[in-house]
């Protein structure tokens, strides 16, 4: 069953309060990546907020969903959504990428309470969370295991390595997440390294697709979760075609903000087409 | 002759599979020649062989461990400490998950398969790595408890293993513990610190040595990380001339090890021979014709330990 009307408004309003608090604290620190975390705004949220089991009181609870963002230069997206969630103060986005904080440019698993691996370098997320979801069958545990993965690091061939085991495994407790936003650092995923057919191609690695047409839309990306979910006998993946740098007209779908620092007059723009002018 | 150290191996993974069901081997299609493939016979629900993709394995086994699972992650050592890198970096180094990496392979015991497939670095690469403990055992009895201990202990560890039988230097009664070296012959002229097959060379070594009047002390530095400081500085301060012996590279191992304590502890003006493999790569053929050619048998042991004996004293 479908999320509410009023359940979709109710996760705009956080999609957008994260993202003004991102844009926020990666303007404060003048370092970090805004494309990637923007663009996979909504898919962190319908998993903490509606998909998956998470308890940010109980950080270890055993038979929790993981939730394994696999293209970690996302962090800061990722940080907040854990603060709102309870694992930690939100006051501690402060902290981000400073001495001595909690928050690591990349996510910690062993610093930071809600982060399920450490991740940064690209293409071996897959294998991790492939490990955790066959840990969990073998343990009898209904857990699922969720991975989010960016479209530049499916340029690695590990996350293909990962993605025969999970076929061969059948992992269909592993559902992987693609934020599609078809922007990488150096340039568009077609300049860069076309992917092609993903849907022929995760296709033929046995994993079950299901497109989200739209990853901005909270409807269609719990759906396609929904769908994913009740997969039987083979990993499944759901493709979330979405804008790298989303609600900051300026930065959408423009590689040069993979990783820049915001200029205050940059920052001015974008708070007030987010709303969140001070 | 001592059995082959990849079957001693085999068959203590495969005895202590039984005793906690959280133990799970992993392998990149050659369990027949790491002999993980014992453990695997005896368990298949909890042995995994993930195909020729070593990086995935060791990813895999990181995600295992987050749910409490000990995996231990086998392929030959060459390709565990260079294919296997990223994820022993991120995962077990960086994020302290306890995967058990087991270097099948080591040194050149793998002989007739040439250099592609011999391990001269690894010990270098993995002891470079933060958090992981590394270890070379020398025997039966050292493999049987490095196997032991990696099941007790939560921590990322390095092993390396050797296709090959090693000489027995060790018995039923010896003491291991993590970072302390074991005396396995006293002396009083020169102490060979070594680790895996050079120790029973070492000993071989000690003995014809005996014979010309030189007497000299053998230690088996089987745990090279965390290293025995302290008898590292005893050794130095009471025999006066090291020479460190590994089948490795002389750059980055055991003998580096050694020389790192020696500088830092104020004994860097003691006298330190390096027996391993000059910076070089070796080639194919049988393996005692290879270890005699590249400096790595009893001979070559007994050269280094005359040489730094001369060298005690001089300016």
């Amino acid at each position: 069953m479908s999320i509410t009307a009023a359940r979709k408004a109710e996760l705009d309003a956080l999609c957008n309060k994260f993202r003004i608090d991102v844009i926020d604290v990666l303007h404060d620190i003048q370092t970090g990546h805004p494309g990637g975390s923007l663009s996979v705004c909504e898919i962190l949220t319908a998993l903490y907020f509606e998909e998956a089991r998470v308890d940010g009181s109980n950080p270890d609870w055993p038979d929790r969903d993981r939730i394994v963002l696999t293209k970690g230069h996302a962090a800061p997206m990722l940080y907040r959504i854990l603060a709102e969630k309870g694992f930690f103060p939100v006051e501690e986005m402060k902290t981000l990428r400073h001495l001595n904080t909690r928050l690591q440019g990349h996510p910690a698993a062993q610093d930071t309470p809600g982060v399920e691996l450490s991740t940064g370098p690209l293409g071996i997320g897959l294998s991790a969370a492939l490990g955790m979801a066959m840990a969990l069958k073998l343990d009898g545990s209904d857990a699922n295991v969720y991975a989010v993965m960016g479209d530049g690091e499916i340029n690695e061939g590990t996350v293909w390595e990962a993605c025969m085991a999970a076929a061969k495994y059948k992992a269909d407790n592993l559902i992987a997440i693609l934020d599609r936003n078809h922007v990488q650092l150096d340039g568009t995923s077609d300049e860069i390294m076309p992917l092609g057919d993903l849907n022929a191609k995760f296709s033929a690695f046995g994993w079950e697709v299901i497109n989200c047409k739209d990853g901005h839309d909270l409807i269609q990306l719990c759906d396609a979760i929904d769908a994913a979910k009740a997969v039987k006998g083979k990993p499944a993946i759901v493709i979330a075609e979405t804008i790298k740098g989303k609600g900051v007209s300026f930065m959408e779908g423009k590689n040069t903000w993979h990783g820049k620092a915001i200029g205050d007059e940059e920052y001015k723009i974008a708070m007030a087409e987010l709303g969140g002018a001070k | 002759m001592a059995k082959a150290n990849r079957d001693v191996y085999g068959e203590c993974l495969a005895k202590y599979g039984e005793s906690n069901k959280n133990i799970v081997v992993l392998d990149a299609d050659v369990s027949s020649s790491t002999k993980s493939g014992l453990f695997g016979a005896k368990y298949p629900e909890r042995f995994f062989n993930v195909g020729i993709a070593e990086a995935n394995m060791v990813g895999i086994a990181a995600g295992m461990a987050t749910v409490g699972k000990i995996p231990f992650v086998n392929t030959f050592a060459v390709f565990l400490s260079s294919i296997g890198l990223i994820g022993a970096r991120a995962f077990g180094s960086y994020s302290g998950l306890n995967v058990k990496f087991m270097g099948a392979y080591g040194g050149l015991s793998d002989a007739f398969d040439g250099p592609s497939h011999h391990s001269l670095e690894d010990i270098a690469i993995m002891r470079a790595l933060p958090n992981f403990q590394v270890f070379v055992p020398a025997d039966e009895y050292e493999t049987d408890w490095v196997v032991r201990n990696a099941i007790e202990v939560k921590n990322p560890m390095y092993i390396r293993l050797s296709r090959d039988a090693m000489k027995t230097v060790h018995n039923e009664n010896t003491k291991f513990e993590t970072g302390k070296g074991i005396v396995v012959r006293e002396g009083t002229d020169c102490t060979v610190i070594a680790c895996g097959l050079m120790v029973g060379q070492a000993v071989d070594a000690a003995e014809e040595l005996a014979k010309k009047g030189i007497s000299v002390r053998v230690v088996d530095m089987f745990c090279i990380k965390p290293i025995d400081r302290e008898l590292i500085v005893k050794c130095a301060k009471e025999t006066g001339a090291i020479v460190s012996a590994e089948e490795h590279s002389i750059i980055g191992g055991l003998g580096g090890a050694v020389a790192e304590v020696l500088t830092s502890e104020g004994h860097g003006g003691v006298p330190q021979e390096f027996v391993g493999v000059q910076d070089r790569h070796a080639e194919c053929g049988p393996y005692q014709e290879l270890l005699k050619k590249y400096g790595l048998d009893a001979a070559a042991v007994v050269r280094a330990v005359e040489k730094a004996i001369a060298r005690k004293g001089a300016k």
